[in-house]
């Protein structure tokens, strides 16, 4: 028997009016596929680079949506690093004074670039684990939309750091060997085709410590990002680790900091 | 995990309410219900070895998964010139090695000179109930007046005819080998000149609403997302035009069955997705 914690949702692409009500709907797929909690980041309206303004609005909106559900559901904070004291305030707003147990960086800006730093620095005083999307685009990146080498450059530069790496670079048989040499980023499966081979070689490459499964549900389905580990050609005790053993180790400190208990 | 739904069901909720939901398999009916998967290939995808690749392991992989008939194209279709030893090395693995589960669907490249006669012995030296094109590897737009004319003969034939829209994510293809999935929107126009035509579309991302309730469209799931993606697509379609179809082994197999878990569907509609679609539609056949 598999536990499965999801570090990967949105409050989209599903119907709702309210993000309770968004999360309401999620909460009913996870749980038609046995997930018991989900990791949940962005707003019910996305913009690649927000305002204050707007993160402040669609952190509001994760902060009322995991308030109905605190069994079932985390959030974490969305920051814009190009607003480097505005993402500060509101790491300490939702993380040190509120609930929410990890980042969420995005495409505003290319992570390896030095206005990160302090971000990642308080995320990382605040047991913060910081999850960055990472994408290869043959048909051309965002002009702010990180690779997983990117990443890797940041994660150099701060070794006591959590870093998840969302999607493994999206071209993962790239943006896995680019994240290889730095054990302290995770690689997260979600948001792409469920090919298979995927999880077989980051079990392989990046052990199967370091594989976290994610689904970036609604927009994708539970089940076809689910199947990237419940299909894959890799030991029962490895699928355990990935499904949720890992999400919970790297989580535990800041849950243990906030007397979640799991 | 041999449970009554009720009961499993009941289970599954009281373990969510601790907090605790564990997933053992992902079994969706019992083991004697018929699957019809309509959509997995053979061979080797070119651009890299995948777990399933070998036609025994994939056979063991569906049937270990209640799959009880594959429709199955060749990976060899796509780039391959000599499409005649394609389809002969394809009907002679489903032959030898499909244990009766693999049903042979061959390739046709309508740019290829006498393409005519690798159909013709789709349907007279193979047996084969249908065709798998897959355009966009062939340099083939859909409104080609080539492409008009294959659908043409195939549906005299009487096969039915899939056409594969996607083969992998267009973000990520190799950077020599980039290939647009064809531009749907000629079809309509096809299907409406072509009687009799009978006409499955796999790897599709947004089914094409219109094309399916124009004429005897179909389509597959195996790339459709969303949550609850197969109940939402069901509520907007006739519920015959929906089979079941995984792309294994390029997918994981166990993506398309855990969709129809993921849905809450009625198990009439679990069972026309499942097989009794899929059935219908290669029985006609003998009827056109
Ligand atoms: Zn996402």
């Amino acid at each position: 028997m598999f536990e499965i914690w999801d570090v990967h949702v949105h409050l989209s692409g599903v119907p709702g009016a309210t993000p309770e009500e968004r999360l309401e709907r999620l909460l009913e797929g996870a749980e038609r596929l046995g997930i018991a909690r989900l990791c949940v980041f962005m707003g019910m309206k996305w913009s690649y680079d927000p305002t204050p303004d707007d993160m402040r609005r669609q952190n509001d909106e994760v902060l009322r949506a995991v308030k109905r559900f605190p069994d079932r559901a985390f959030g974490f904070v969305y920051l814009n690093p190009q607003h480097t004291q505005a993402s500060l305030d509101e790491l300490n707003r939702c993380v040190r004074d509120g609930p929410m147990v990890g980042v969420k960086l995005w495409v505003a800006m290319h992570c390896n670039e030095s206005k990160l730093d302090p971000i990642v620095a308080r995320a990382t005083e605040l047991k913060a684990v910081v999850l960055q999307h990472t994408w290869y685009k043959i048909t051309g990146n965002l002009p702010g939309e990180s690779t997983s080498e990117d990443l890797a450059q940041l994660a150099a530069r701060h070794p006591n750091a959590t870093f998840i790496s969302a999607h493994s670079g999206g071209d993962w048989e790239r943006g896995l060997r680019a994240i290889r040499p730095y054990p302290n980023v995770y690689g997260e499966i979600c948001g792409g085709d469920p090919t298979a081979g995927y999880t077989e070689m980051a079990v392989r490459e990046l052990g199967p410590e370091r594989v976290l499964y994610g689904s970036d549900a609604g927009g994708r389905s539970f089940a076809s990002q689910l199947a990237k580990v419940l299909g894959a050609d890799i030991p029962d005790s490895a699928k355990r680790l990935v499904l949720a053993e890992n999400t919970k180790r790297i989580l535990k400190p800041i849950l243990r900091e906030k007397g979640i208990k799991i | 995990m041999n449970l009554e739904p009720s009961r499993r069901d009941f289970l599954k909720t009281a373990a969510v309410a601790a907090g605790a939901v564990l997933i053992r398999n992902v079994a969706v009916a019992k083991p004697a219900d018929a699957l019809i998967d309509t959509n997995v290939y053979l061979s080797h995808w070119p651009l890299r070895r995948l777990p399933c690749d070998d036609t025994a392991k994939l056979v063991a992989k569906l049937r270990a998964n209640g799959v009880t008939q594959a429709w199955a194209g060749s990976f060899d279709g796509l780039l391959h010139r000599d499409i005649a030893a394609v389809n002969a090395r394809l009907a002679d693995e489903c032959r030898r090695l499909g244990g009766g589960l693999l049903v042979p669907f061959g390739s046709v490249n309508p740019k290829l000179p006498d393409w005519e006669d690798d159909l013709r012995r789709c349907v007279e030296e193979h047996r084969m109930p249908g065709i798998r094109l897959h355009p966009s590897y062939h340099g083939c737009k859909l409104d080609d007046p080539d492409f008009a004319k294959l659908l043409q003969f195939a549906a005299k034939r009487g096969l039915l005819v899939q056409i594969a829209h996607i083969m992998e994510d267009r973000r990520m293809m190799h950077p020599l080998l980039q290939v647009e999935p064809p531009d749907l929107k000629p079809l309509a126009d096809i299907v409406k000149k072509t009687p009799g035509l009978r006409l499955e579309l796999l790897n599709v991302k947004l089914p094409p609403l219109d094309l399916l309730k124009a004429g005897d469209v179909s389509v597959e799931i195996a790339m459709l997302e969303g949550v609850g993606g197969v109940g939402k697509l069901l509520a907007q379609l006739p519920a015959e035009r929906v089979l079941f179809g995984s792309y294994a082994p390029k997918f994981y197999f166990e993506s398309a069955l855990l969709k129809l878990k993921e849905s809450p569907l009625t198990e009439e509609q679990l069972r026309a997705v499942r097989c009794a679609n899929a059935q219908r539609l290669l029985a006609r056949k003998q009827l056109s």
